[in-house]
């Protein structure tokens, strides 16, 4: 993590926050134009609830979350384009908008996959709203994903210039909140809940005392909002008055926990069907910690019921110890197997199952305890290390463990997700190539 | 079995090839060996800009007269701003088409390479938007 910098009267700090608009919608629409001006919704994991909606939808009176069987009757009568999420696309896309934000700052905090902080400081010869505008048009015309941009002297106000830029047309998809004149105006106009960081309950706790907007809670007293809101409140107002509390976290800090857990496409009643799915999830969450360089201590492994649908409930779960630490996707499905065989209960209709990978160090601090086999240790790394590169080369499961199973031609397995209405993956795929007349 | 797996470790997917900017003599050591130069990408060849670079499959046969053929991979670039005569990716109407780019007189026409298809003319009230600029098309002779 960097220290914040220390603002001084040359060079005072700038900060823009891009986002991409309905990122998952404009992804869908960056391969299939005659969905502009169309209303379009993505659906979560397994087509559950609604992840990203365009303006259109939105004004439709879809919310985010809502689940796909509540909005049935909306979708049919206005004909709303429903997607499954592709992941592959908006992950490619986001990285492409990524780079190309690049070219126009030496410092950026990638902060999600569709959102990035930009480092303006030393730009203020030149006109930041200009400079916002053509950031935009570059976005927008070498990726094909629309952008609003909000620029203010911290992290906060530049967050909160965004979601203004956003909200009105006028804006022309940029707001700059360096001015103290429009900081007042914006700020007193915005609900002190729409303020970055401030959820539902820190809101509820600050109507209390009287705190509505968010002019309302950078004017209030310091203490008392650290009081109430712990030190991040404290920060908020800060930020909110123009003070850089938060700084740009340009490097990526490795995971201290690995979570990989999916919902079922369809209710799975074996053992078998569980072990096969959550080999799956270890593979994956094993290929992250590796990525990163890490061994894990301790793998949790739980299974789960619907607990929306009448019938027999069960949750369980087991905590593993891995006492030297390892990273082999062979020794950890191999462990989940025997916590499986322990948890499971027959009867029952499982719904979801999950795996998390926690006690995370790096893999060269590897202690060994007087017991533990060291060649057994770099046998496994060098066999993971095989199997990672062939599967970097051949494409993802080219090689896996016995126990993920082998697909059926005729039917998916039950635990696999459903994604029903996913488009082509046209840039990750030489099967999935956009076709063009 | 073992025949089987014979095969597969005959498939190479790619292969990488040092360029050596010498003539190479043979016997050993090789006094090639200090001249090993980068190994050519083609990437690097034909995209000047990866993150605005996407490569698109041809479906038909309106570009056959300047040897874009169907199933030929097109590779478009979104950065490169249409000139006069350009090959480009473009959107009519909801569609994407790849034409030649004729802008004469603030007039803007779609021009197919093939007498079998008729010119695109855009005129006010059409959606239309230059998505890239087609800069190089890969025509495979298997």
């Amino acid at each position: 993590m960097s220290t914040p910098r220390v603002p001084s009267p040359a060079t005072p700090l700038v900060f823009a926050l891009v986002d991409g608009n309905s990122f998952y919608c404009s992804c869908e629409r960056v391969f299939n134009p005659s969905l502009n001006n169309q209303p379009v919704i993505v659906l979560s994991n397994n087509d559950g609830c609604a992840v990203s909606r365009s303006d259109e939808a939105k004004a439709l009176g879809i919310k985010m979350g809502d689940p796909l069987h509540l909005i049935k009757d909306i979708v049919k009568r206005n004909r709303v384009r429903v997607y499954s999420s592709n992941y592959a696309l908006y992950g490619d896309l986001s990285a492409r908008m990524m780079s190309t934000l690049a070219q126009f700052t030496p410092e950026m905090e990638v902060y999600s996959i569709d959102e990035a902080f930009l480092s303006l400081d030393g730009f203020g010869s030149r006109n930041l709203t200009e400079y916002a505008r053509e950031i935009r048009r570059v976005v927008r015309r070498d990726t094909g994903i629309p952008t609003a941009i909000g620029i203010g002297p911290t992290k906060v106000l530049a967050k909160v210039a965004n979601r203004v830029a956003k909200k009105k047309n006028k804006n022309d998809g940029v707001l700059n909140l360096c001015d103290p004149a429009t900081q007042e105006e914006v700020l007193h106009a915005l609900p002190v809940e729409d303020v970055w960081g401030i959820g539902a309950r820190s809101a509820a706790k600050l109507n209390r005392v009287g705190v509505r907007t968010a002019q309302q809670l950078r004017d209030a007293n310091l203490d008392a909002m650290q009081k109430l809101l712990t030190i991040i409140g404290r920060r908020i107002v800060l930020e909110l008055r123009g003070e850089s509390c938060l700084a740009l976290e340009m490097i990526q800090e490795d995971r201290k926990q690995i979570v990989c857990s999916k919902s079922f496409g369809r209710p799975v009643y074996t053992l078998s069907e569980l072990q096969e799915a959550v080999a799956n999830y270890v593979t994956r969450a094993c290929e992250k910690l590796r990525r990163q360089d890490g061994i894990c201590h301790t793998m949790s492994v739980f299974i789960q019921t619907n607990r929306f649908k009448d019938g027999p409930q069960y949750y369980n779960s087991r905590m593993i110890k891995m006492d030297a630490g390892t990273s082999s996707t062979v020794r950890l499905s191999a462990a989940a197997n025997r916590v499986l065989e322990q948890i499971f209960r027959e009867g029952v209709e499982y719904k979801k199952a999950g795996v998390i990978l926690s006690d995370i160090c790096p893999s060269a601090s590897i202690q060994f305890s007087l017991f533990d086999d060291q060649r057994q240790h770099s046998q496994d790394a060098k066999v993971m290390k095989v199997m990672d590169a062939i599967n970097a080369r051949m494409g993802r499961n080219t090689l896996k463990v016995g126990a993920c199973g082998s697909p059926s031609p005729s039917q998916a397995p039950a635990w696999e997700m459903q994604a029903k209405m996913r488009t082509p993956c046209y840039t990750t795929r030489w099967s999935d190539l956009l076709k063009v007349k | 079995m073992p025949s089987s797996i014979k095969k597969k470790s005959a498939i190479k997917p790619s292969v990488r090839l040092p360029f050596f900017g010498c003539v190479v003599s043979c016997g050993f050591p090789s006094p090639a060996d200090d001249y090993i130069e980068k190994k050519l990408d083609l990437n690097e060849y034909l995209i000047d800009k990866p993150s605005a670079t996407f490569f698109v499959r041809v479906a038909g046969d309106s570009m056959i007269g300047v040897g874009i053929h169907p199933d030929d991979l097109l590779i478009v670039d979104r950065s490169k701003e249409p000139r006069n005569k350009s090959i480009v990716l473009a959107v009519v109407n909801g569609e994407f088409t790849v034409k030649r780019y004729i802008c004469r007189n603030s007039k803007i026409t779609l021009k197919a390479e093939n007498p079998a298809y008729q010119d695109i003319v855009i005129v006010e009230g059409m959606q239309f938007e230059v998505v890239g600029v087609c800069t190089n098309v890969i025509h495979s002779l298997k």
